[in-house]
């Protein structure tokens, strides 16, 4: 019997989920300050039609997504970022 | 009724306010030739050194591209001021700001204790890499 089930060959190799666990990179790298003036790093937190990204794909803790998203927003309004635009990336 | 005439010193203290630091960006148009950039950029100086305000620091960013057209440019010249000032001079300098028309836009606000750290940072990595 335990030979037959070694056998048992798979022609793909199975998905096991390993769960990634997200940090929030601001209380990780202890970043206090998020700069409204530098558009490359704030990039990292919109989708492509310059949309904010959520909370549950980016990880950040919801101390620093509300700093997040208030340096986006000085940001468009000094047309450093754009409230909308497709194909950013 | 009788009115009680304050003691001078009182009303010194009253009057007295606390500084804040501030910064603030504003954008020009691009029409304007160095020289009136200049100007308008001095004009700006002068009013916020006139109202007790002291600048920190001054960064002339130039002509930059916008992400969005504003007015039909779509360039500017972006400035960035840091200062300490009472906060009287801020509505003031708001005024000015929003009667001037060579001002596309402009954005104040008040630095808190780890923007002020941020800021200080960043002038210090500026003045190594001039």
């Amino acid at each position: 019997m335990a030979e037959n089930q070694s056998e048992i060959r798979y022609l793909n190799p199975i998905d096991i989920e390993v769960k990634k666990t997200k940090y929030c990179r601001f209380k990780k790298s202890g970043i206090k300050f998020i700069d409204y003036k530098d558009p490359d790093f704030l990039i990292k937190f919109i989708n492509e039609q310059g949309k904010l990204l959520p909370r549950r794909l980016t990880g950040t803790s919801a101390k620093y997504q509300k700093k997040v998203s208030q340096a986006v927003k000085r940001a468009r309004h000094l047309a450093i970022l754009p409230y909308l635009a497709d194909q950013m990336k | 009724m009788k009115i009680v005439s304050l003691p001078t010193e009182l009303l010194i203290i009253t009057k007295q306010t606390t500084m804040n630091n501030y910064e603030t960006v504003f954008i020009l148009t691009p029409v304007l030739s160095d020289k009136q950039t200049k100007e308008a950029v001095d004009k700006f100086k002068k009013s916020l050194n006139s109202s007790g305000a002291k600048i920190n620091h001054e960064e002339a960013w130039g002509l930059k591209k916008l992400a969005y057209p504003i007015q039909k440019k779509s360039t500017g010249f972006y400035f960035l001021m840091q200062f300490e000032a009472p906060g009287e001079a801020i509505q003031k300098l708001e005024v000015e700001f929003k009667r001037d028309e060579r001002v596309m836009r402009f954005l104040t606000m008040r630095m808190d204790k780890d923007h002020f750290e941020y800021a200080e940072k960043r002038r210090t990595k500026l003045s190594k890499t001039a």
